[in-house]
């Protein structure tokens, strides 16, 4: 048997301590916790930094650190640093120097990275070995050259042999979400559908069961299936919370792509072993003919700055979509004048907040509103050409009537200065897989040690 | 007729990752289910996310009385058109659906 120690969904998201203290006690041989996604979008990969606090890391991290030390088992983490892109790794390789240092500790260090250059991926794909996922967007040679970071996500395979090194913490840039759980238990010869599958239902720790924000749970892997405990006071799994977690952040809840295979779960049975844990058998380990690993990309798509201003006076609100629309033509056309820009130069957008900015034009609810936002959103190349547009936006924003007759109206600014730039904004652009011939073949891996 | 919302127990919508949306109803009991099941065609909520049906997937699953469907992104997660990073508002299109 394989027991494995989840103790939150992502690093940076907290743990509850006295579960994690019960899992430490109960024996765990991996300590297994995922640090990143896509799901905050592509600033993060395009920059290759943390969405989380260093300071909420570093408490969180150092509360492992102690928690690997007292069970005497391997920590590992997976998409370190919110992205997994080399320079996220290197950030999370200098906190953990940092409470060593701090606490007196030694140990050793496996760190693996997955960050692939620009023109090994370009050779893939003039080779024919990279391929297209559905939905996939073009790409060329181009595309991958403004890419500020390639990630290829790590499997089973690269995190066993990172453990392999004998390493007390495994700190991996990008990897699958389960690929940290998964490795150990297929090491040991558990039942391979059995690992996929436990490593799915764990990867967001207690989200698969009641309580889910207590983040801490134990899966036990076996020869034929795995188990589920949930650590918190009060958290329970049942089969309906274990199962319904394949449908989370899933496209297929049966099917699940990992590198060198794929997790069917079509015929699992979901048992209850008491009101609070879960017995998991008859998932399948499909084993694919070629090995092939996910690539992520994020590249540059422009400079960006926002406005904001808010409309009370009634008539501005009963004809906001008119005043936005009015606004929208005649700012284009002074920009384009006094800029001397094609209109494809920038892009100009106002989003009106109370009505339709989260859903755009599927939106189909009315309804009376006592005040509306207008987002305004400037994009373009350079960052000297957005600031010029925005400042030309923000006058209309602040002063421009319905009608030429009316006095000058003003509407509610809630910031000087009104724009406010975002700097360079990035675009997710692959949805691909590149094959291998050896798993280890696009990742590195190095082992250090501090004293 | 009553809303998708006032018959199941929770509708959420979600990325899967960057390119794929993906919705989950759940119904509570097998009669809510058995209502969601008949009463919503995926053609409906194709319509209502101004997407194509073909390009859905659905899955009616009865051990867990849940509906899902799956669909490509209209825009790209982070995307300068995209306007909900992380895809959860969806699924209030969805809990407003009248039911057949």
């Amino acid at each position: 048997m394989v027991r494995v120690l989840v103790p939150s969904g992502a690093l940076g998201l907290g743990y509850d301590r006295t579960a994690l203290q019960r899992g430490v006690a109960a024996g765990p041989d991996i300590i297994a916790i995922d640090g990143g996604s896509t799901d905050s979008g592509p600033s993060y990969l395009g920059r290759g930094v943390s969405k989380y606090s260093r300071g909420s890391t570093k408490i969180e991290w150092a509360g492992l650190i102690e928690a690997r030390q007292e069970a005497g088992c391997p920590l590992v983490i997976g998409t370190a640093g919110t992205c997994g892109a080399d320079s996220a790794v290197d950030w999370l390789v200098g906190i953990t120097e940092e409470i060593l240092r701090e606490t007196g500790r030694t140990a050793t260090i496996a760190v693996l990275k997955s960050g692939q250059p620009a023109d090994v991926v370009q050779q893939a794909l003039a080779g024919g070995r990279v391929t297209p996922l559905h939905p996939a967007p073009e790409i060329s040679a181009e595309v991958l050259d403004d890419c500020t970071n390639i990630v290829a996500l790590a499997g089973a395979e690269q995190i066993n042999a990172a453990l392999e090194t004998g390493a007390d913490i495994v700190i991996a840039g990008r990897t699958t979400d389960t690929a940290i759980i998964a490795a150990l238990p297929l090491a040991r010869g558990c039942h391979a559908g059995a690992a996929w599958h436990g490593a799915k239902i764990g990867e967001c720790g207690a989200l698969c069961a009641t309580n889910p924000q207590s983040g801490v749970i134990l899966v036990d892997f076996d020869d034929t299936g795995f188990t589920i405990t949930p650590l918190a006071d009060g958290a329970q799994a049942t089969p309906h919370t274990v199962s319904a977690h394949m449908l989370y952040e899933n496209s297929d809840p049966f099917i699940l792509y990992e590198p060198g295979g794929h997790l069917d779960v079509t015929g699992a049975q979901y048992e209850a072993l008491d009101p609070a844990r879960v017995r998991v058998t008859g998932s399948d380990w499909v084993v694919a003919e070629r090995y092939t690993v996910k690539l992520e990309g994020a590249r540059r798509a422009g400079f960006q700055s926002v406005l904001l201003t808010l409309l009370r006076d009634r008539r501005y609100v009963e004809n906001a979509q008119a005043w936005c629309d009015d606004i929208l033509a005649k700012c284009r056309a002074k920009a384009e004048q006094r800029l001397g820009l094609a209109p494809e130069a920038f892009d100009l957008e106002l989003r009106i907040i109370g009505r339709n900015a989260t859903l755009g034009d599927i939106e189909n609810r009315g309804g009376e509103a006592a005040e509306l936002g207008v987002l305004g959103i400037v994009t373009a190349d350079t960052a000297d050409l957005v600031d010029e547009v925005a400042k030309m936006l923000n006058p209309y924003l602040l002063h421009h009537p319905l009608t030429v007759a009316e006095e000058q109206p003003t509407f509610a600014f809630p910031f000087s200065p009104a724009d406010i730039p975002r700097g360079e904004i990035y675009e997710f652009c692959l949805n691909h897989v590149m094959q291998l011939d050896d798993p280890m073949q696009a990742f590195r891996l190095e082992v250090r040690e501090v004293a | 007729m009553p809303e998708l919302r006032d018959v199941v127990e929770k509708v959420r919508s979600k990325n899967a990752g960057p390119f794929w949306l993906t919705v989950d109803i759940f119904c509570g009991t097998a009669e809510a289910f058995q209502r969601v099941r008949d009463g919503i065609s995926t053609e409906r909520v194709a319509k209502l996310f101004g997407t194509d049906p073909a390009g859905m997937k659905r899955f009616d699953i009865t051990s867990l009385n849940v509906v899902k469907f799956s669909l490509p992104r209209p825009a790209v997660q982070g995307t300068r058109r995209d306007r909900d990073m992380h895809g959860a508002s969806w699924a209030a299109l969805v809990a407003e659906m009248t039911l057949n």
